[in-house]
């Protein structure tokens, strides 16, 4: 697809014996929430560690916004625009939550050898940071230390802080993971929200959410792509039924 | 920081009042000891302030910091000793040479981590201080005599105990405004972002190691100017001052007054200067009734009694002095403190 934001090809890793990526194909057009699928051990954490450049590639291009990001270093893969959110809450515990946002701001506001004057009143960075804060409905927790939130809590600061940056692409690893149905439905009426304004690529284990959300699946399995289209064609494909045989959630999420 | 009056700030207060009014305490009673031991407490408050900036906010484990107390020292006795006297070059000196093996000894060591990174900083460390014992041109182990004091072309006279005294309490000063602006700056919420989570810096867009190495040359730089006044102060350098056991003291202020916080280093300087020089005799004096003839000799097992009290003081009171302040502050009546570290 030529107008795509975020084009894989070929990609592959492998870790001794085990191959991890195998071949993997994927395209993310602008505007789309696309969701990755599979089973335990399908290589979906692989995946998203080499969109963010935690992991490099064996072989395969990763190209982003039309340019060719395979090598390029973690750090600045997020500052051109490709944001990610971690599976393990990743925060900064003894910091607020507004310290928490404020340097995920501060990272796509020039370099920070300012040393100075006080950063926490820095209106450039402060506004965008509380207003990352209110779109995850989390404004009047900012002054709190960030130890002190409840787990889904710290799912939405990780999400603040992806906002934060304004980037052209989401990158979420898993937002549902170790949550209550509760705090699900609440992520999942905020992925609804950011959905059309930001292109999101999902991986997630929640069946019902990546229904409920996606636009298009991919289905992973031991590393390579089995399947991808619309989610009703994801629901009738044969071979995703056979890969997700007994596995609770497929049924869960099918049995209405 | 909190604006409002607590406990802790009153005590902040009262301990720069008697920092800055000590030399008239000195003068009515006539005790030059006492003025002694603050430039002494003065000068390391100054070099754990620095080594707080790395270890305290930016989480990076310098076990190596007397290294630039050694190397800040040796620069302004070597020049003296070659005829150079001015303080306009020694101290100048002294900096830019503890500036450039931070930035050797960072750039080496700061891509690694935990037990590694100690390791590398110690190890530097360590060859300074086996370099110091080898030149002999400058006494080898047996250290060097600063034979006068830095000149500053009739400014100062540093050797008037009082004005050496005010300098070196200006410069303590000078230090904490600089750290405290600092770590409420952009550069130092990234420090702090990359003690609490270095990985996660660079996940949301930070080089962080640029960041830590400007920071560990800043608080080399800072630590070498101190080393410049410990050798001014005692008119002699030596090896010793390099030792690992004096980066280790250097870490117990840090510790022991408070890691992360403005003050704590100044605390724990106090705390353990005060304890070195008077536990001895607390000591003697306890076993004394007991046991007269050993009363001299129990003195010197100071460190036995040192030892427990720093383990009670990092099992149970976490945020050193600067966090025991805080907890008091809470619990005092008419204080409102919220939670800070």
């Amino acid at each position: 697809m030529a107008d795509a934001l975020l084009q894989v090809a070929g990609l592959s890793k492998r870790f001794g014996g085990i191959v991890a990526s195998d071949a993997i194909d994927l395209d993310v057009v602008p505007g789309e929430l696309h969701a990755v699928i599979g089973p335990n051990g399908a290589g979906k954490t692989t995946l998203i560690a080499q969109l963010t450049g935690q992991l490099h590639a064996d072989s395969g291009t990763i190209r982003f916004a039309e340019s060719d990001i395979t090598k390029m270093p973690m750090y600045e893969r997020s500052l051109i625009g490709l944001a990610r959110s971690f599976q393990i809450t990743s925060l900064f515990l003894d910091l607020t939550v507004l310290e928490n946002v404020l340097l995920a701001v501060q990272a796509h506001a020039g370099h920070s050898f300012r040393f100075w004057s006080d950063a926490r009143s820095d209106a450039a960075l402060r506004e965008p940071a509380m207003a990352a804060l209110a779109r995850v409905g989390l404004a009047d927790r900012a002054l709190q230390r960030a130890s002190a939130l409840s787990h889904g809590e710290h799912r939405q600061i990780e999400l603040a802080m992806a906002l934060a940056g304004k980037p052209r692409m989401l990158l979420l690893d898993e937002p549902m993971a170790g949550m209550g149905p509760d705090e699900s439905a609440r992520m999942v009426a905020m992925l609804r929200e950011l959905k059309g304004g930001l292109t999101i690529l999902l991986v997630e284990h929640d069946m019902e959410a990546v229904f409920a959300l996606a636009d298009r699946i991919t289905v992973l399995v031991y590393g390579r792509v089995i399947a991808s289209g619309r989610p009703e064609e994801i629901r009738a494909n044969a071979e995703v039924r056979r890969a997700y045989l007994g596995e609770g959630d497929w049924e869960r999420a099918h049995a209405r | 920081m909190s604006r409002s009056f607590t406990f802790r700030n009153g005590v902040i207060a009262a301990l720069l009042l008697v920092l800055i009014l000590l030399p008239a305490y000195v003068m009515l009673t006539g005790d030059r000891f006492l003025l002694t031991l603050f430039t002494r407490i003065v000068i390391l408050a100054m070099a754990a302030v620095s080594l707080n900036l790395i270890l305290g906010y930016g989480g990076m484990m310098s076990f190596g910091h007397a290294a630039y107390l050694g190397i800040g020292g040796y620069t302004a006795a070597i020049l003296c000793f070659e005829g150079i006297q001015s303080g306009f070059v020694q101290w100048p000196a002294a900096i830019a040479v503890s500036a450039l093996f931070a930035l050797v000894v960072g750039a080496l060591s700061l891509r690694t981590r935990g037990v590694y990174f100690i390791m590398i900083t110690l190890a530097f460390a360590q060859m300074a201080y086996y370099l110091a014992s080898g030149m002999a041109r400058y006494g080898g182990d047996d250290g060097l005599a600063m034979e006068s004091r830095s000149q500053f072309a009739g400014l100062l006279n540093l050797s008037n105990k009082t004005t050496f005294y005010y300098v070196c309490l200006a410069l303590l000063f000078a230090s904490l405004f600089l750290v405290w602006r600092m770590t409420n700056s952009r550069f130092g919420l990234v420090l702090q972002g990359v003690r609490s989570n270095e990985t996660r810096m660079r996940a949301i867009g930070f080089p962080t190691f640029r960041y830590k190495l400007a920071a560990f040359v800043i608080a080399g730089v800072m630590c070498g100017l101190s080393g410049a006044l410990i050798a001014n102060h005692t008119d002699f350098v030596s090896p010793a001052m390099m030792f690992w056991t004096r980066s280790g003291d250097l870490m117990v202020m840090v510790v022991l007054g408070g890691m992360g916080t403005l003050f704590g280093p100044v605390f724990g300087a106090l705390a353990l200067l005060f304890l070195e020089q008077f536990l001895p005799a607390m000591i003697s004096a306890m076993v004394r009734p007991f046991n007269p003839a050993g009363a001299a000799k129990a003195g010197e097992y100071w460190q036995i009694v040192l030892g427990p009290l720093l383990l009670i003081i990092v099992l149970f009171a976490r945020g050193g002095i600067d966090g025991l302040l805080g907890t008091l502050s809470r619990h005092l009546p008419g204080s409102s403190e919220r939670g800070h570290g």
